[in-house]
């Protein structure tokens, strides 16, 4: 997700109906993709060719910030077999006031700018022109004809150079908003959040430790393995087709009309099987190239990122420096929380820094908290979204604070987390009264499991730590229909992402109370079903399950309907059951199966088909809590993580395996974020390490099993119970990490990635400090 | 400059033509439509191209394609048979060890080099076996679950 979830926490009640029963939910089938994954034949993003395509390629900025005086393309589109280049005068101008909609982001200038730079590019990576040529030979020849006069300008990677006054500009015109008045001054400063909650004065004033300290986090890429790739044919008539690699259909097909002011309809979009996203491919960077190359050319182009290319030019997220303050009575009681947060923009306006805000002390029920937040251009990629924005950073301050706290009172860190647990009823920071959350059973679940009672050996340290994530419901469309031979076609817009195709057939499965191998699932183009918000926010099993779980029961009504007229009876004489409709005046021995009512469908009113659009609301809230025992190379400064346990209200789980996937997957990037990963610059604002090699993700040497435990604590608001699971697995690990490395080294650790020149540092400091 | 080449490509006599550069990763993709090999990096990094060439668990977008020249290639696309499939594909299925999938074609061929190799690898074999595949989904915990099931 991108964009703020806007219905956290909604209240309105639940239509009454049926409970399904669970025959197939809970279970764990083979997935129904699963064949054609394991033996090569889904096709992915780069997968799609269509004959006498053309490559296209971009050409980027080799500087970090310059301003381009000119853009000569004429050399590289006289080169045989080039057929079309485009620079930013090809891209409409978008006005101002059509800049967002309502206010609300994405702002599609600063999108216009990043995909294509005008004037100035920000970053190195910066895309200023593309090419499309007969191969890919050509097109890297035609890179070199390309004449770019640049005026390099002084640039800024730090995050605290870029908040000075006399920093380098990335934007003159940028005047920071949420703050009266407005400065005279621009900076690079592009927004300021606050969130208010009681009264930190007075609260401070009653505590009996106060402990502040500051963080940093390092910007990291989501590092899906597959890197953005897509296949574009303008037809003659200006019709467009699109196959390509996205978390969502619908999204690409919008912002793609909107930024190349296209009629919505000229557009249609095929989500290709999806290589990994994580936030990261929920905005569009090659697609509108494609198109305006293969309107110039005539011809399909089909472009496909290079690693390199996903690290310089997509959205890492946001780097952080924060400092973070509580205060709490002796009985560890936190009675205020205080913090300012400042997170990378990257290019362009549009942190997570006010999610990070929300969320950093969500766990807790803290009656005063005061946050402020900074939203910071600095001449690094755009920031994008990746899996609970904003959360981990600020809930590694947060967490590191607690378990400072539990140190110093002596208390256990998950005893202290206890006593001060949010629960059903109380009002968080941001606004929002929780109802049905599960963050005290992962709290007492962490407390009984073996793993936190085990004995640690030499050198080795145990950290807990806890994560909140909202989770979010909005826009999706479900279609259900039974073909002649009774089998059932279950249709949605969201791409599968990671296994929602099973969780949607089971569902509907238990709904329509017939068997999981009966129903197929089709991820459908943005021509084929109605609108679905996109794969993200942790909401497609919830929200699109929600959508297909109603389809279904309207399918069961429908089929009912078609039994009557069968049988030529009222339809209340009609009940459904075990996927057979029986006729109750028979006292049930009249039955009609699936496949019969299929068969004479013609004789009822032809084709039976169900769809429901809808916009989903009260997504529950995800709690996570995660223990972590780190084992320390003291000469070396190196850290495994030798046991990790994750803990988490899943609401319901649907298909278990792959929300213990999700657990893990998640609580690894968090490994990862804690330990290695970390954007590494020279002196001109060039990325040293824009590749796999040297940006080192972890490795299945690097990390041990990871064990889960799920609690279910039904959401009341989803006909099954669901809650978003995939998001919040990210948030704890950071905080987990640091806490078991600090333990382990007998000293704390404030910065990310936690690397062994950093650690080894650490030790000296501490020794000298001791000696 | 075109180079007709002669390989065999999942047990099947095959011919191609390539140009000096081309990788064998991109013959597999462009020229023989195999799209199951995927390209993550194209340098070696993440394993998503790896494929199995005479008896040699090897990364495609490292080797040229003409160095192929009677060579005996496995792809994903060869790993079942007469429509059953390999056990590994199998335990990747029923222990979910894929989300996005990706990754899978990858981890599928640097199993199956692995047990041809050792038939019985503990863990730590396992997870330094598969250390050159990237998976950025799973945390390796039911991949490695998955090829533990197949040791014989
Ligand atoms: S594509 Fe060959 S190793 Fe990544
Ligand atoms: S399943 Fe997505 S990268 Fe492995």
């Amino acid at each position: 997700m991108n964009e703020e979830p806007t219905n956290y926490g909604d209240v309105a009640e639940v239509a009454a109906g049926n409970k399904p029963s669970a025959a197939v939910v809970g279970t764990r089938p083979v997935r129904p993709d699963g064949v054609d994954k394991v033996t090569g034949r889904a096709r992915f993003g780069a997968d799609m060719q269509l004959p006498g395509s053309l490559v296209g390629m971009v050409f980027r900025s080799p500087h970090a910030h310059a301003r381009l005086l000119k853009v000569d393309v004429s050399a590289a589109l006289a080169l045989p077999g080039v057929k079309a280049i485009v620079t930013a005068a090809d891209l409409p101008e978008i006005p101002d006031d059509q800049a967002m909609d309502k206010g609300q982001p994405p702002d599609f200038r600063d999108m216009s700018a990043n995909i294509l730079a005008r004037e100035k590019v920000l970053y190195e990576g910066h895309a200023i022109a593309a090419v499309a040529a007969i191969d890919e030979l050509t097109a890297r020849h035609a890179m070199t004809l390309i004449d770019v006069d640049y005026a390099v300008l002084p640039h800024v990677i730090d995050l605290h150079q870029a908040m000075e006054p006399d920093a380098p500009l990335l934007n003159d015109h940028n005047f920071t908003k949420g703050i009266k008045p407005v400065p005279k001054k621009p900076s690079n400063i592009a927004s300021r959040y606050e969130q208010i909650h009681g009264d930190v004065v007075a609260g401070f004033a009653q505590a009996d430790v106060i402990i502040e300290e500051e963080f940093s986090t390092q910007p990291v890429h989501q590092g899906y393995i597959e890197p953005h790739a897509c296949l574009v044919n303008v037809r003659p008539s200006g019709r467009t087709d699109i196959w390509c690699s996205t978390q969502g259909q619908f999204m690409v097909r919008a912002y793609c009309a909107r930024l190349l002011q296209i009629p919505l309809a000229d557009l249609r979009v095929f989500p290709m099987e999806i290589g990994g996203g994580f936030g990261g491919k929920t905005t569009v960077y090659l697609e509108p190239l494609a198109i305006l190359l293969s309107k110039k050319s005539g011809k399909p182009v089909r472009m496909e990122m290079s690693r390199a290319d996903v690290f310089k030019a997509t959205g890492p997220t946001s780097g952080s420096y924060i400092r973070m303050k509580i205060g709490a009575r002796n009985d560890g009681t936190i009675v205020a929380a205080e913090g300012v947060l400042c997170y990378q923009a990257g290019a362009y306006p549009g942190s997570p820094v006010r999610l990070g805000c929300m969320t950093a002390f969500a766990p807790y029920n803290i009656p005063n908290i005061k946050l402020i937040g900074y939203d910071v251009l600095v001449n690094r990629p755009k920031s994008a979204a990746y899996r609970a924005p904003g959360a981990p950073m600020a809930s590694f301050a947060a967490e590191s604070l607690m378990d400072i706290l539990a140190q110093q009172l002596d208390i256990d860190p998950l005893e202290l987390r206890l006593r001060n647990a949010a629960d059903n009823g109380t009002q968080t920071a941001y606004g929002v009264t929780f109802k049905n959350i599960g963050y005290r059973q992962t709290l007492e679940a962490a407390r009984a499991h073996p793993h936190y009672n085990a004995p640690l050996g030499p050198d080795q340290g145990r950290g807990v730590a806890s994560g909140f994530w909202f989770n979010i419901g909005g826009q999706s469309s479900a279609a259900v229909d039974i073909n002649q031979d009774g089998s059932v076609l279950v249709t949605t817009g969201t791409p599968d992402i990671g296994g929602s195709r099973a969780s949607m057939a089971m569902m509907a499965a238990d709904v329509l109370g017939v068997g999981y191998e009966q129903i197929q699932v089709r991820i459908a183009d943005t021509g084929s079903i109605a609108h679905s918000d996109l794969t993200g926010g942790s909401r497609v099993t919830f929200a699109v399950g929600m959508a297909v779980s109603q389809a279904a029961s309207a399918m069961v009504e429908e089929l009912r309907r078609r039994a009557a007229l069968l049988w030529r009876v009222e339809v209340d004489q009609v009940s459904w059951m075990g996927g057979v409709a029986r006729l109750m005046a028979s006292g049930g021995s009249s039955s009609l199966s699936l496949t019969q009512i299929a068969a004479s469908s013609a004789e009822t009113g032809g084709p039976i088909a169900v769809e429901i659009s809808l916009n989903a609301q009260g997504a529950g809230p995800g709690f996570a809590t995660h223990i972590c025992d780190v084992q320390l190379d003291k000469e070396t400064g190196r850290v495994t993580v030798v046991r990790y346990t994750a803990i988490q209200d899943v609401g319901k789980a649907i298909h278990p395996s792959y929300v213990e996937g999700q657990m893990q997957g998640g609580a690894v990037q968090g490994i990862g974020w804690a330990l290695n990963e970390a954007y590494l610059y020279d002196e001109n604002g060039r990325l040293l390490n824009p590749g796999f090699l040297d940006y080192r993700v972890p490795v299945a040497s690097d990390v041990p099993m990871i064990d889960t435990v799920l609690i279910e604590v039904p959401n009341p608001r989803h006909p099954f119970g669901v809650k978003g699971v995939g998001e919040v697995p990210i948030v704890p690990p950071l905080g987990a990490v640091a806490n078991a490395v600090s333990r382990a080294a007998g000293t704390r650790l404030y910065d990310l990635p936690m690397s062994p020149t950093a650690i080894h540092k650490a030790l000296k400091r501490a020794a000298r400090r001791r000696s | 400059m075109t180079i007709s080449i002669h390989a065999s490509v999942n047990g099947e006599p095959c011919q191609f033509q390539c140009g000096t550069t081309d990788t064998l990763l991109k013959v597999l993709r462009e020229n023989l439509q195999l799209t199951g090999t995927k390209q993550g990096c194209g340098t070696g990094d993440c394993g998503a191209c790896s494929v199995i060439m005479n008896g040699e668990l090897v990364c495609a977008c490292l080797v040229l394609a003409v160095e192929c020249g009677q060579a005996d290639i496995r792809t994903v696309e060869g790993l079942s048979s007469a429509g059953q499939l390999h056990s590994l594909q199998q335990a990747f299925l029923d222990n979910a060890a894929l989300q996005c999938g990706i990754c899978t074609p990858g981890l599928l061929m640097a199993s199956k080099a692995l047990l041809d190799k050792h038939p019985q690898p503990d863990e730590t074999q396992i997870r330094y076996w598969i250390a050159g595949n990237l998976c950025r989904c799973t945390g390796y915990d039911k991949i490695v679950r998955a090829i533990m099931g197949c040791v014989s």
